[in-house]
């Protein structure tokens, strides 16, 4: 248990066992999703699913951990579990190189413990949120648009997304705001802490709740939905 | 009466963080954020005195109204 060594007093040995046994999906291996897995892997989460559909290109290197300029064209999914074989290879990685869809939606969350929603477009959350909750699985919602990101934890029945976007809106600030390199790291760390809130049972979750971060002013708020 | 618009993130460009403002009784949120030129669709969290509220909400003396707009990306 040397490489958890330093994981002990942020949890204790039988919480560290308990992420060991569980089952986390990230879906979308982007900017968010990228940092997520890494995150989840080091602190030991025995199994995690990488959905996405995309290869590299180009302009995701600017923020992407796991994009490399040697892996521009090759699958993203594929990508997050080559790494977690050199970081971690306790963890086991299912490299799922899918779109998620409403077709293959449940196929693909089916008997996980938490499902991080690390998405790019508003229209796939809806879905995910909703296939979340059929399947009764907490989800952990994470976006970001330029120095602006969110973070909310989701249980099955409170459709926290319906609140946070009102009306039909498909896009976000980021489309004239682009994405940088720090606010999806940031965002991705309070998404990686509340997943592991989750599965061991710590602290207070981020439930009807939603972290509003904005890097250009430094203002964190937590506001109450 | 007087009431207090908080605007964050880019909602704040080419306008100010917070606006006090003397409105009419009975003035809905819709008219103010109508008359700020935010579109209702740039318009994700909107909260009346920090508490979830809509843009049909009616205004009482002293509120105070937040707008946050959407973030969607990865």
């Amino acid at each position: 248990m040397e490489r958890y060594s330093r994981s002990i007093g942020t949890l204790s040995g039988p919480e560290i066992e308990k992420l060991h046994a569980a089952r986390v999906a990230v879906v979308g291996c982007g900017g968010l999703g990228g940092y997520v897995l890494e995150m989840l892997g080091r602190m030991g989460v025995g199994h995690l699913t990488a959905i996405d559909g995309d290869v590299f290109e180009e302009s995701n290197l600017n923020r992407q951990l796991l994009s490399e300029t040697a892996l521009l064209g090759t699958s993203k999914a594929v990508a997050a579990k080559k790494r977690m074989e050199k970081v971690n290879p306790e963890v086991f990685v299912t490299a799922l190189h899918e779109r998620f869809s409403a077709e293959n939606a449940k196929t693909l969350l089916d008997i996980h413990d938490v499902i991080v929603d690390a998405l790019d477009n508003i229209e796939t959350r809806r879905l995910l949120q909703n296939v979340a909750e059929e399947l009764h699985i907490p989800l952990v919602h994470g976006a970001i648009g330029g120095w602006y990101g969110q973070v909310t934890v989701i249980l099955p029945g409170d459709r926290t997304l319906d609140r946070l976007y009102r009306g039909n809106q498909q896009n976000g600030v980021e489309k004239k705001q682009g994405n940088p390199s720090f606010t999806p790291a940031l965002a991705a760390a309070a998404q990686a802490a509340e997943t592991i809130k989750l599965l061991t049972g710590r602290g207070e979750l981020l439930r009807n709740r939603v972290l509003r971060i904005d890097l250009l002013e430094q203002e964190y708020s937590v506001i109450e939905l | 009466m007087k009431i207090e618009v908080r605007l964050f993130a880019t909602l704040r460009e080419g306008r100010t963080k917070v606006l006090k403002q003397e409105v009419p009784e009975g003035t809905a949120v819709f008219t103010v954020v109508d008359s700020l030129k935010i579109p209702r669709q740039d318009v994700s969290i909107l909260l009346v005195n920090g508490r979830h509220g809509s843009f049909e909400s009616i205004f009482q003396e002293g509120d105070i109204l937040s707008l946050f707009p959407p973030v969607g990306g990865g």
